[in-house]
């Protein structure tokens, strides 16, 4: 009997030689006459483990971490076909202290299947949510997501149910379903494993949309630098045609939904929902005036659900376990689990799935296993280029999107990403405005001019002659960019801005009480 | 443009022309085959969409992702954004443009490689990051860096 081999296809595991690891495999199975059949999963999510090679075994998958091409030879020699010891071995991938203690949920099948297999799919639950969707009154898939307490997951935490709720109840001869896989923020990569590591849970998220709205037409905006993940979907996308999961007759169900992939072009902006609708169109990513709200007025100016890739992967088990199920999870207003990606100086990097209310300390030390350096961990920062930088004394605060919004954060899309004690947050601080700058769509003024006058103003607050007279010049500058602006780009560039001179003054040449130190 | 170029633009207008907002369909079915959108096509755009050259020209130039000059014959995105930075892209980046002795933006003079900047590859748990013709590698150094250059060949 063929033995299976899983080296995983994601695009992180490539990055690190996944490749070349999976073609040696094969070649050195050849060589010995062994029966192997390598199958390309898509990545558990331990990310300093990878490229991660698993072998099927009669009591369970056995891992063997960091495996490059030269490592092969001497895994068939150890015995690896048949989970035996070798340095590389992690054991038990399942029963792995990084995997065991999370809430995988939206992330059930990562790793686990071949990501293009549909029966894969199917037999780990797959397309269930969907046919439950499909018996229900469309009046009632939307209640229960708003019973499910689903809050978008791309940033905003808009509640889905209220959206889609005006996506149905507007009247229109066409309705669509567009999904924002625009994931630009640095510190992310949750949208990008998904796609490429279980496409069906984003189409069948897209289709229960569908159903639930009347929306016959689908678009996945994903930007241009994930090539593997839109190859994944446009893969996935033809198999769920050929089975009768998307197309005429979603599942017999007797309505048509269609699903198209189309590709950004690498402009931060257009994970705007609004600008996204703009290149959707063929147009500039320009933001637009609210209202009307897309779900009234969206795409060619129909109504539109806009929903992230994870908050469409979520939708498969709300409507499989039953909205109860998943409402049980998290804290407080945040509901469900969010997959959280620890990232940039770190130790363990990866994707954690868990319920909302996990303190950030337990991530980056018990998950996180500390910074990559060793050195002490410094800053963090939350949700992307537009989140705060959190000190160590912020780091008990839970991941939960009030607790966040109270100390002038946000969760955003779950990045986190860690800074030991040698950054200079003056500098992140000049970043933050140098990428408004130049991501800036340029409709609106604060955000267009603003960022360029910030950049100048940190220039010379690190040039150190009149401190305390430029600080000045910063949060006034901050304080017209927070309350002009028209989205949440200008908007919210001040927070790590902000949150930098906050917490870490003597970067600035500030001391403790933010004033300047004399020279 | 060529008469090939010419033929590439006229088979993706043809083709896309009739799609729901395809212009940017179009744009990237050009860059995909030509590596890079030529000025010339702007107006062939232009008129096959009932649109300005205007707003041709300012959809190309909006985005990042598209080129108005023929690229080296391998692209080097290397990332600037915050999680390659905490593990040391600025630096990185210093490197390769010395070694290259050319800018971001710039192609070297043998016109083998084009170096990018590129704000997040999605690879942030793998930092730093860096792209070789739609390829992402992780976990970069200043040596494995060197090899890949070496690995297209690029001279100086």
């Amino acid at each position: 009997m063929s033995i299976k081999v899983y080296v995983p296809r994601d695009s992180s595991a490539l990055s690190l030689g996944a490749e070349g690891v999976a073609r040696a495999i094969g070649a050195e199975a050849a060589r010995r006459g062994e029966s192997v059949t390598v199958v390309r999963n898509g990545s558990r999510g331990m990310m300093w483990l990878e490229p991660l090679v698993e072998v099927e075994t009669p009591t369970g998958r056995v891992g063997y971490g960091s495996v490059a091409t030269a490592d092969v030879a001497g895994l068939f020699d150890a015995g690896f076909l048949e989970g035996k010891a070798h340095p590389k071995s992690i054991g038990k991938v399942d029963s792995h202290p990084y995997l065991a203690r999370q809430e995988r949920l939206c992330f059930a099948r990562m790793g686990v299947i071949d990501p293009l297999s549909y029966d894969d799919y199917a037999a780990l639950g797959g397309w269930r949510g969907l046919r439950n969707a499909i018996a229900m009154k469309r009046v009632d898939a939307v209640a229960a997501v708003t019973t499910s307490g689903l809050r978008g997951r791309g940033g905003a935490a808009f509640p889905t149910g209220i959206k889609w709720k005006t996506v149905l109840e507007t009247a229109a001869d066409q309705k669509y379903i567009v999904c924002n896989a625009d994931e630009g923020d640095s510190g992310t990569f949750s949208d990008r494993m998904t796609m490429e590591g279980d496409p069906f849970v984003l189409i069948e998220g897209m289709t229960i949309a569908a159903v639930a709205t009347g929306a016959t037409k689908g678009y996945i905006y994903v930007r241009s630098e994930y090539p593997h993940a839109e190859r994944a979907l446009i893969a996935a996308i033809a198999i769920a045609e050929q089975r009768g999961a998307l197309g005429a007759d979603v599942l017999g169900s007797g309505q048509r939904f269609d699903l198209e992939v189309r590709r950004g072009a690498g402009a931060y902006i257009c994970g705007e929902e609004t600008s996204l609708l703009e290149s959707l169109e063929g147009k500039r990513g320009m933001v637009r005036y609210k209202p009307p709200v897309p779900a009234v007025s969206g795409l060619f100016g129909k109504p539109t659900v806009v929903n992230n890739v994870i908050t469409f992967a979520s939708l498969p088990v709300i409507f499989d376990r039953g909205a109860e199920f998943y409402r049980d999870y998290g804290m407080g207003r945040s509901r469900g689990t969010l997959p959280i990606q620890l990232t940039g100086n770190i130790k363990h990097g990866g994707l954690v799935e868990k319920a909302f209310g996990i303190p950030l300390r337990e991530l980056l030390y018990d998950y996180g296993g500390g910074s990559a350096t060793g050195r002490p961990i410094r800053a963090v920062q939350v949700g992307g280029p537009l989140g705060a930088f959190l000190p160590e004394s912020q780091f008990d605060t839970p991941l939960d999107y009030e607790a966040f919004a109270s100390i002038g954060a946000m969760v955003g899309h779950g990045g986190i990403v860690v800074f030991d004690d040698t950054v200079d947050m003056a500098r992140m601080a000049r970043y933050a405005m140098e990428f408004c700058a130049i991501e800036s769509c340029g409709k609106c003024t604060p955000c267009r001019i603003g960022s360029t006058r910030g950049v100048e103003t940190i220039d010379k607050i690190i040039a150190g002659r009149d401190v305390g007279a430029d600080v000045a010049v910063l949060e006034s500058l901050c304080d017209t960019m927070l309350h002009g602006s028209l989205c949440a780009l200008g908007g919210m560039t001040p927070f790590p801005v902000l949150s930098a001179l906050k917490h870490f003054p003597e970067d600035f040449g500030l001391d403790r009480d933010g004033l300047a130190v004399a020279a | 443009m060529d008469s090939e170029s010419s033929r590439s633009v006229d088979d993706a207008v043809s083709r896309l022309k009739d799609v729901p907002g395809g212009l940017l369909p179009i744009l990237h079915a050009i860059q995909d085959d030509l590596g890079y959108v030529p000025q010339e096509s702007v107006p062939v755009i232009a008129k096959a969409l009932n649109l300005s050259r205007a707003e041709v020209h300012g959809v190309v130039s909006f985005y990042h992702h598209f080129r108005t000059a023929k690229p080296g014959r391998h692209v080097l995105q290397v990332c600037r954004a915050e999680a390659c930075q905490s593990m040391g892209a600025d630096k990185l980046a210093a490197h390769v443009r010395e070694r290259l002795g050319i800018d971001f933006h710039e192609t070297t003079a043998d016109g083998n490689l084009t170096l990018e900047p590129v704000y997040c590859l999605g690879n942030c748990a793998c930092a730093p990051s860096v792209m070789l013709d739609g390829e992402p590698q992780g976990r970069m150094t200043a040596e494995r860096l060197e090899a890949l250059i070496a690995s297209v060949g690029a001279a100086r």
